[in-house]
C-alpha cells in the first residue's frame, strides 16, 4: 500500500446513548487527501453517529465512550465545544441529507453562502459567485437572491455543497447527500462530488445505505452494520467478491435495471440499538452461522488485499448469487383490461397553474403489474391520485372493471373504493400515529367488508401473516416500528379491504435498499397467491426490473413510450428513457 | 470523556408530579372545605380585619368575617364557573376549529370571519355588554367569558388541524369511505390533543382571572357569597391591616394556576 499522508484518523471510536447502549464501536479508520471513503449501511447501524463525530460533533443522548478523532493531527473530541464549533466548516465540514430542510427557508442562497464564510473570517468580494461556480450553479446576482423554495432539490443539495466548500476544508462529510432526489439528478451530483475531489484535493467521506450508489464513487467502502465496521476494503473489490455475508446480502439486494432478474433479499430485519446479540450482530440473520457465532462478537481480520472482515467463516462466504434473470414471458399473466384510463388532462391550480398529466392514455390488464415511471414532477403520482380519486382531473376517462368512475373518491360507491387501494410513499405520514396496529388493519375491513368482532380481528393476524409481520406487533404503535415495518402495515392495511387493484406509489423510495427487496418480494408474492393488479409509481428503474411487466415512462405529464419492460430497459427508442436507464447508479459485477 | 449535553425529562416530571399532586390538594380543599369550615361565611365573628388569633387562624375580612371559613367556602363557585366556562369554551372553540381547518371550502373563512368579529371586543367590555343584555347575574359572566375565548380556541384548533389534515392517513381515511365526523375524531382529534392540552390550562387560567374581575365590578356573583376572586379583590383595602385575608385566596388561585398549566404542559409534552 503506498501510503500517502491520513489527514482524517479515527481511532477505537466507541459512542453510546446517555443510558449506556452501544451505537457504534471499534470505529477506525484513516483517508488521505484525494480520497473518498463510502460508509454504507442501514438505518440505525450507526452510519450517522460516526459521520458526524468525524466533525466533533454527537447528537443529544449520545456521549463518546472512547476514543479520538484526529484532523491533521489534532483530536477533535479533547477540544473544547468553542474550538469545535469554530473548526466545523472549516477543517471539516458537512453536507447534510435534506437540503430542504438543512437550508434556512427564511434565508436567500447568497447571504447563506456569506453566512458560513463570515463564520470563518473577512469575506472577498465574488467569493458568493465563486462557490457557486465551483458547484455549477449560475454565479448570478438573481440567482444568489433566491430563497431555497425558489430552488429544485438538485439546487438546493448543490447549494449545501456549495456552503461546505465555501472555506476550502481539508475534509468533507457527505451524509446521504441524494437520497430523495431522482436519478437523473443523483447522477449529476455524484459527478459533482468526484470532480471535486480531483479539483479540491480533499478528503471525502460518502455516507448512505446505497451500495450501489457509494460503488459508483469511493476508493474505499466500509460496510457498517448494528454499530461495528463488518467488512472494509478497495471498493471495486469488495464488490466483486464480498467476503461478509452482510455484504453478499446488500448486493443480492440491490436491483439494476441493466440486468433485470428477481432480487433476493435478506432473512429478518436490522437490530435496534440495545438489543444487538451478544455474538456477531448479524448472526441472527445469517446464512452461514455456525454455534461459535452466537457466543462472541468476532474481530475485524485481515482477509489480505487490503481488506478486513468481522466474520469467523468469511473464507466460507459463497460468490454473488444473483438470481435468475427475468426474461421470460410476462404477457402470459394478461387477461381483460381492468383499468383504462383515456386521454387524462389534470392540473394544479395555484399562483401559476402546472399542467400535470395531459392526454395520458393507457390501459392494466388484469393480474398485471405496470410500472409509471419519471422523475420528480412528471405527474406520475398525479396521475395515480386522479385513479384513486383524490385529484380531480379536468378532463379524460377513467374506467375501471367497466364502470366510469367519479372524479373525487366522495362520489364513488363503497365497492369501487373497496376494490381501489392505495399504498402511499411515506409510511410515516400514511399511518395515524395515536392508532395501534391492530385498529389501522381493523377499520378497512369493518368499512369496507362488513368484518364484525372475532373475524376483524381473525383478519389482522392473517394480514400480518400476509406481508410476513409478527403478531406481536398488532398491539404496538407506528412508532414503535422500523421504516420497513411500517410500510409492510400500510400495506397490509390496503389489503385489508380485499381490492383488486392495488397503486403503489414510490412505496420503497424512503427505505433502505435491504428493505426495499423485502418489501418486493411481498409485492410480488401477493401478486401470485392473491392475483392482484399493481400499479407501481417509480422513479427506479431498478424497482421496476426487479417486478413489473410493464412500463410507462412519463415527462412533463405526457407518455413517452410505453411497452413491456424487457423490451423498453434493452431498448429505450427514446432519448429520456435512455437517460434514466443511465443515470441508475449501479455495481459492475462480472 | 463525556461531551454529550444531559436531557431534561426527569425535570418535567418532577414538575408534573408536583402540579397533579397540588390540583388535587386544591380540588379536594374546594369540595370538602364547607363541612370543615369553624364558621358560617357570611356571619361577622370580629372586628373587620383582625390580624390572624385562636379561633380565626388566618383573621377576618373587610366585614369581620372569619377568612379560613370563607376559603374553604370559596373554591367550589371558582371551579365550578370557571371550569364549565372553559367547557363551553372549547366545546365550541374545537368545534368551530375542526370545522373551519378541515373543510377547505367556503365553510372555513365563513366560520373564521364571524368568530373574529369577536376580537374587536376587549374581553371585560364585551363581559359588560352581554351583562348588560342579558341582565347580571354569574350566568350571564359565565356564557360572556366562555364566547369571548371562543376565537383564540377556534384559531389554534383550526390551525392544528390544518396541519394534519394534509397528512396521508387523512387521506388513507378519506379513500375509504369515512364520514366527516368519523375523520375528525378518529384521525384529527388525537393528534392535536398535544396543542389542546398545552393551551386548556391557560384558558382555564383566564377564565379564573376573567371571572375575578367581573365578580370585582358586581356584575356576576353578589356580595355575601364566598369566591376566592371575589375574596382578593373585596379585601384589597386591608392588605396592612390584615394581609391574609388578600393573600391566603391569591396564595391559592395562584397554586391552582400554576397547578393546572404544569400538568396541561406534561400532557402537552406526553402527546407530541
Amino acid at each position: 500500500m503506498n501510503v500517502p499522508p491520513a489527514i482524517l484518523e479515527v481511532d477505537d471510536l466507541k459512542i453510546t446513548t446517555t443510558s449506556g447502549d452501544a451505537i457504534l464501536e471499534e470505529a477506525s479508520l484513516t483517508l488521505a487527501r484525494g480520497e473518498i471513503l463510502g460508509v454504507v449501511g442501514e438505518s440505525g447501524s450507526g452510519k450517522s453517529t460516526l459521520a458526524l463525530a468525524m466533525l466533533g460533533y454527537t447528537r443529544d443522548g449520545t456521549r463518546v465512550e472512547r476514543g479520538s478523532v484526529r484532523i491533521d493531527g489534532t483530536d477533535l473530541l479533547q477540544l473544547p465545544e468553542r474550538e469545535r464549533r469554530r473548526r466545523r466548516g472549516r477543517v471539516a465540514s458537512y453536507v447534510p441529507q435534506e437540503p430542504g430542510q438543512a437550508l434556512n427557508p427564511s434565508l436567500r442562497v447568497g447571504a447563506a453562502i456569506l453566512d458560513v464564510i463570515r463564520e470563518h473570517g473577512a469575506a472577498v468580494p465574488g467569493q458568493v459567485g465563486r462557490v457557486l461556480t465551483a458547484v455549477h450553479l449560475p454565479a448570478t446576482k438573481q440567482f444568489a437572491r433566491r430563497y431555497p423554495h425558489e430552488l429544485s432539490g438538485g439546487q438546493q443539495q448543490r447549494v449545501t455543497i456549495g456552503m461546505a466548500l465555501s472555506c476550502q476544508p481539508p475534509v468533507i462529510v457527505f451524509d446521504e447527500p441524494t437520497t430523495g432526489l431522482d436519478v437523473i439528478t443523483q447522477a449529476g451530483i455524484i459527478e459533482e462530488i468526484r470532480r471535486l475531489r480531483d479539483e479540491r484535493d480533499a478528503a471525502m467521506v460518502y455516507v448512505s445505505h446505497d451500495l450501489a450508489v457509494v460503488a459508483a464513487l469511493a476508493d474505499r467502502i466500509m460496510v457498517v452494520y448494528a454499530g461495528r465496521v463488518v467488512e472494509h476494503g478497495r471498493a471495486a473489490a469488495l464488490v466483486q467478491t464480498p467476503r461478509h455475508p452482510y455484504t453478499r446480502g446488500l448486493i443480492q439486494s440491490i436491483p439494476d435495471p441493466s440486468r433485470p432478474r428477481t432480487l433476493i433479499p435478506m432473512r429478518g430485519t436490522g437490530a435496534g440499538v440495545g438489543q444487538w446479540p451478544a455474538g456477531c450482530p448479524f448472526e441472527p440473520r445469517c446464512p452461514q452461522r455456525v454455534d461459535a457465532c452466537a457466543t462472541a462478537v468476532p474481530p475485524l481480520e485481515p482477509a489480505g488485499d487490503e481488506r478486513s472482515v468481522r466474520c469467523i467463516r468469511w473464507r466460507d462466504t459463497p460468490p454473488v448469487d444473483l438470481g435468475d434473470r427475468l426474461g421470460g414471458n410476462p404477457s402470459k399473466r394478461s387477461g381483460g383490461a381492468l383499468l383504462q384510463v383515456e386521454d387524462l388532462l389534470a392540473v394544479h391550480r395555484g399562483a401559476d397553474t402546472v399542467v400535470a398529466a395531459n392526454g395520458v392514455t393507457f390501459a392494466i390488464g388484469e393480474q398485471q403489474c405496470v410500472a409509471l415511471v419519471g422523475e420528480s414532477g412528471s405527474g406520475k403520482t398525479t396521475v395515480a391520485r386522479a385513479i384513486i380519486g383524490l385529484h380531480r382531473p379536468e378532463a379524460g376517462t377513467i374506467v375501471f372493471d367497466g364502470e366510469s368512475l367519479a372524479g373525487h373518491a366522495r362520489d364513488r360507491t363503497a365497492t369501487q373504493r373497496q376494490r381501489i387501494q392505495y399504498v402511499f410513499q411515506n409510511p410515516y405520514d400514511s399511518l395515524n400515529p395515536r392508532q395501534r396496529i391492530a385498529d389501522a388493519l381493523a377499520r378497512p375491513a369493518r368499512l369496507l367488508r362488513g368484518l364484525k368482532g372475532q373475524q376483524a380481528t381473525d383478519e389482522v393476524a392473517r394480514l400480518l401473516d400476509r406481508v410476513r409481520l409478527p403478531q406481536t406487533i398488532a398491539n404496538r404503535y407506528p412508532h414503535q416500528l422500523s421504516g420497513g415495518e411500517r410500510q409492510r402495515v400500510a400495506i397490509a392495511r390496503a389489503l385489508a379491504a380485499r381490492p383488486d387493484l392495488l397503486i403503489c406509489d414510490e412505496i420503497t423510495s424512503a427505505l433502505d435498499v435491504s428493505v426495499q427487496a423485502a418489501i418486493l418480494e411481498v409485492l410480488d408474492d401477493l401478486r401470485s397467491q392473491l392475483g392482484l393488479t399493481i400499479l407501481l409509481i417509480t422513479h427506479d428503474l431498478g424497482v421496476v426490473s426487479a417486478i413489473a411487466d410493464h412500463v410507462i415512462v412519463l415527462q412533463r405529464g405526457c407518455i413517452l413510450e410505453a411497452g413491456p419492460v424487457m423490451d423498453i430497459l434493452a431498448q429505450p427508442t427514446d432519448a429520456y428513457t435512455t437517460q434514466l436507464i443511465d443515470a441508475a447508479p449501479r455495481m459492475r459485477i462480472a | 470523556m463525556i461531551l454529550s449535553r444531559r436531557r431534561i425529562a426527569p425535570l418535567s416530571n418532577v414538575g408534573a408530579w408536583i402540579g397533579a399532586v397540588v390540583l388535587v390538594m386544591v380540588v379536594v380543599i374546594a369540595l370538602v372545605g364547607p363541612w370543615l369550615a369553624p364558621h358560617s361565611p357570611d356571619q361577622p365573628i370580629a372586628a373587620p380585619f383582625t390580624p390572624p388569633g385562636s379561633g380565626h387562624p388566618l383573621g377576618t375580612d373587610f366585614l369581620g368575617r372569619d377568612v379560613l371559613s370563607r376559603l374553604l367556602w370559596g373554591g367550589r363557585s371558582v371551579l365550578l364557573f370557571a371550569g364549565a366556562a372553559t367547557t363551553i369554551a372549547y366545546a365550541v372553540g374545537l368545534a368551530v376549529g375542526l370545522l373551519a381547518g378541515y373543510s377547505r371550502s367556503w365553510i372555513d373563512p365563513a366560520l373564521m370571519r364571524s368568530v373574529d368579529i369577536l376580537l374587536a371586543f376587549p374581553a371585560l367590555v364585551f363581559i359588560l355588554l352581554l351583562a348588560a343584555a342579558l341582565g347580571t347575574g354569574i350566568w350571564s359572566v359565565l356564557l360572556a367569558t366562555a364566547v369571548i375565548q371562543v376565537p383564540g380556541i377556534a384559531r389554534i384548533i383550526r390551525t392544528a388541524t390544518l396541519e394534519q389534515s394534509v397528512r396521508g392517513f387523512v387521506e388513507v381515511a378519506v379513500l375509504r369511505g369515512e364520514t366527516t365526523p368519523s375523520i375528525l375524531r378518529r384521525e384529527i382529534l388525537p393528534n392535536i390533543a398535544g396543542p389542546i392540552s398545552a393551551d386548556i390550562g391557560l384558558r382555564f387560567t383566564w377564565s379564573v382571572i376573567l371571572i375575578a374581575s367581573v365578580n370585582f365590578l358586581g356584575l356576576g356573583l353578589q356580595p355575601p357569597a364566598a369566591d376566592w376572586g371575589v375574596m382578593v379583590s373585596e379585601n384589597r383595602g386591608g392588605l396592612n391591616l390584615n394581609p391574609y385575608a388578600m393573600l391566603a385566596p391569591a396564595l391559592i388561585l395562584g397554586a391552582l394556576t400554576v397547578a393546572i398549566n404544569l400538568v396541561s404542559d406534561s400532557l402537552a409534552r406526553r402527546y407530541r
